[in-house]
């Protein structure tokens, strides 16, 4: 229902609007004081609300980034939380104003769908959990196996192809809400669950008895996640993609939340850019003030901090950094300089 | 006319443009061109406005491969197209819809009887029924049966077994399943041939007893002759009925019939939910024939399960059927509800191709398309059906 409303709200921007060159977004965030952030549902780690309603989650870190570099109040964000069919139609539409939501960098998504990606905040791949009681150790194993999966997704097409490839036989049960599937799979209904291994661990920790089930080792696909917006809005996405980049270029110089005012003071011509010292006033080229980049780490921190918070080995969720390590610490993580 | 208005010189109803007909034609042409430059001015700035933002739009996309995997009851996998997917998921929300709407009406007659009945249980059971189900949203209803009765089955390898090839699991119901022998086509033409015979006697008795006041069992005479007929060529084809067993594998059961516990709460959920309002308005059908009625077949001397068959239903089906319409309508479009469940249905599929296409306009107009397609066939048969009940009043 949801759905049938906003795809009429599609057809009543697209039909009503009399000019699609409409590029007035951070304006719009501007003059109504918050960022409209598309989130998940609930996804531990990711986007999640407590009891209280509050989101927390590597993603919404990412909306309050955004938060910050513009009003220098991570807290002015609204979130809406989607499932994955509710949000491409809710981006396009203009419900939200941005949406990190654990989604795919995909070329259909990045062109037709008429989004654009502002970066990779965090590179993933397909994966699949089972119930220890199968004794399943690889997925080449689950031939004749019942898979659940959220509609919705690219996940259902990495899942296609690759039992395709494998000339592997399964019965799919495709369910479009998260919680949905998570029930389905427990009780049993299921034999395994696939998705992005980051959302493997998170749901798993949903389990009653999260020891009950493994993660399988494989791999089976690419899964670039990262904030996306619409591209018919080359300053919204300007916004967007340097505020991704400056939580890596943070890392990347050694500013932390704990040292970035101690860094104020610092001699590096780098650091001094990215915080906008002295006549540095790189924030205005993208429609905001010199201390945009300050605001964000001193709001949130740099990228590795915001990972370690939400997804590192001391939270639940356990997730080394893997790939997800800068360049030049072993991983493929890697800032736009800022100069 | 002409008489009545010699007197008058010039009223301001002769001028053309107060001429009610007139008027009313171009009150009609206005409204069209101002309906139609609407609907084009719309459609005209979203194609303009999807085009300049690189939107795809159209329908190509109903040609292209889906590369996603559902299960169906047509024989869908990822080599189908966008469009097969959605003719599959139609299938799966009119199989769904039609079943429900049977058990529905078959549960609704008799709870709906049941609610006058004389028999102070099973009027009280009747109307608890009703109260319960009709006051639940149907989603929930749904939910009780997926999540609160199906899903607490046992694991499939503990399924309940009931006899060597059924057996009973949180994976569905499995049994086997007929596979029609070569020769089968003899056999339907056979039990086609004896339902017509049975017709034709029933038909000859009718008229004979109106003729001579004889009666003639029909009945089960006409039992008799397709029981005979049909068995006896099934016979006589030698055995061309197999059954394909069920068969245990590492992790489910394959082969044979399944009912996956999607479907069966859904139509269950549909079914029961559905028959409360149905029990009202077969209730409210019976009540509108008047008392006077029952009395009279009464002294006629018929028992009340003919009084109730010939006399009162008959004519309370006139009160019935334009309401009960209404609830095969609202089926079929709470068969939507399936995405709760994971069941393939119309809005299910459309979900998981509006995803990768984001052609949302053009998916929500295929599901309009479809709703309004199945939902004026509904609508076409049931008044079908209330003028053939009409025309026999007296
Ligand atoms: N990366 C994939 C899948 C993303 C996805 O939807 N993951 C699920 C399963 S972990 C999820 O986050 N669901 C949470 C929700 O629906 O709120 C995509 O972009 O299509």
């Amino acid at each position: 229902m949801k759905k049938l409303l906003v795809s009429f709200a599609i057809a009543a921007t697209l039909g009503l609007g009399a000019s699609a060159a409409y590029a007035g977004t951070l304006d719009d965030v501007k003059a109504k004081g918050f960022v409209q952030c598309g989130v998940n549902t609930g996804l531990p780690g990711f986007g999640n609300p407590d009891a209280s309603g509050k989101y927390t989650g590597f993603d919404v870190d990412y909306c309050r980034a955004v938060a910050a570099a513009i009003f220098g109040d991570p807290d002015k964000v609204k979130y809406t939380p989607l499932d994955g069919t509710e949000r491409f139609p809710a981006l396009q539409s203009g419900e939200i104003d941005l949406l990190v939501r654990n989604t795919t960098w995909t070329m259909s998504r990045d062109t037709t769908l008429g989004f654009t990606f502002a970066g990779v905040n965090y590179y993933d791949g397909e994966g699949f959990m089972v119930h220890k009681s199968l004794g399943v150790a690889h997925v080449d194993e689950l031939k004749g196996a019942t898979i659940c999966v959220q509609g919705g997704t690219d996940t259902v097409t990495g899942l296609a192809d690759y039992f395709k490839k494998k000339g592997l036989e399964y019965t799919p049960l495709v369910i479009d809400k998260l919680a949905d599937v998570n029930a389905a799979y427990e009780a049993g209904r299921c034999d395994a669950l696939t998705t992005d291994r980051s959302g493997l661990a998170a749901n798993r920790l949903q389990m009653k008895n999260p020891d009950d089930h493994i993660i399988l080792p494989e791999v089976i696909s690419q899964e670039p996640l990262g904030p996306v917006v619409r591209n018919n809005d080359v300053q919204w996405f300007q916004v967007v993609k340097w505020v991704s980049n400056a939580l890596l270029d943070a890392e990347y110089l050694g500013i932390t939340q704990a040292n970035v005012d101690d860094m104020l003071k610092s001699e590096d011509s780098a650091v001094q850019r990215f915080l906008g010292v002295g006549d540095n006033n790189f924030g205005k080229s993208i429609g905001l003030d010199a201390k945009w980049a300050y605001n964000i780490v001193k709001a949130l921190g740099n990228y590795g901090e915001v990972y370690d918070r939400n997804l590192g080995p001391k939270t639940p969720l356990g997730l080394e950094r893997g790939v997800n390590a800068q360049w030049n610490n072993g991983g493929i993580q890697y800032g736009m300089p800022i100069l | 006319m002409a008489v009545a208005d010699a007197g008058r010189i010039s009223s301001p109803r002769d001028r053309w443009y107060n001429n009610p007909t007139v008027r009313s034609i171009a009150v009609q042409i206005i409204l069209i061109v101002a309906v139609v430059g609407t609907i084009a001015w719309f459609a005209n700035n979203t194609v303009t406005n999807l085009r300049e933002r690189g939107i795809a739009s159209g329908f190509d996309f109903l040609g292209k491969r889906a590369g996603f995997d559902m299960t169906t009851f047509l024989n869908t996998n990822s080599e189908s197209t966008y469009g097969y997917m959605l003719l599959a998921g139609l299938v799966d929300t009119i199989i769904v819809a039609i079943l429900a709407i049977a058990i529905a009406t078959v549960l609704g007659l008799v709870v709906g009887i049941a609610r006058l009945s004389s028999n102070w249980l099973i009027r009280t059971i009747a109307t608890v029924y009703v109260e319960f189900f009709r006051n639940i949203p149907p989603l929930i209803v749904i939910l009780f049966w997926y999540l609160g009765v199906l899903a607490t089955l046992p694991n499939i390898r503990d399924a309940i077994q009931i006899g060597p090839d059924f057996s009973l699991s949180n994976r569905g119901i499995f049994m086997p399943r007929p596979v029609l022998g070569p020769n089968f086509h003899i056999v339907i033409i056979a039990f086609v041939l004896s339902l017509v015979i049975a017709w034709a006697v029933r038909r000859w008795a009718h008229a004979r007893r109106m003729a001579t006041g004889q009666g003639f069992p029909s009945g089960w005479v006409g039992l008799g002759i397709v029981v005979v007929l049909t068995g006896g060529v099934f016979l006589a084809t030698g055995d061309p009925l197999t059954f394909e067993l069920p068969v245990k594998t590492r992790f489910n059961i394959v082969g044979g019939w399944t009912v996956t516990p999607e479907f069966a709460s859904l139509f269950l959920a549909l079914g029961v939910y559905t028959a409360s309002f149905i029990a009202e308005i077969v209730r409210s059908g019976i009540m509108a024939v008047s008392q006077g009625q029952t009395e009279a077949a009464r002294a006629l001397g018929l028992r009340d399960g003919l009084v109730l068959r010939l006399v009162v239903l008959p004519q309370a089906l006139r009160v019935i059927i334009p309401p009960l319409a209404s609830e095969y309508l609202n089926i079929t479009k709470n068969t939507s509800l399936a995405v709760a469940v994971g069941y393939a249905d119309l809005v299910a599929v459309g979900n998981n191709v509006l995803n990768p296409t984001g052609q949302s306009i053009e998916v929500v107009a295929v599901w309009m398309a479809f709703y309004l397609g199945l939902s004026i066939i509904i609508s076409l048969a049931m008044n079908w059906f209330n003028a053939r009940i009409a025309l026999t009043e007296r």
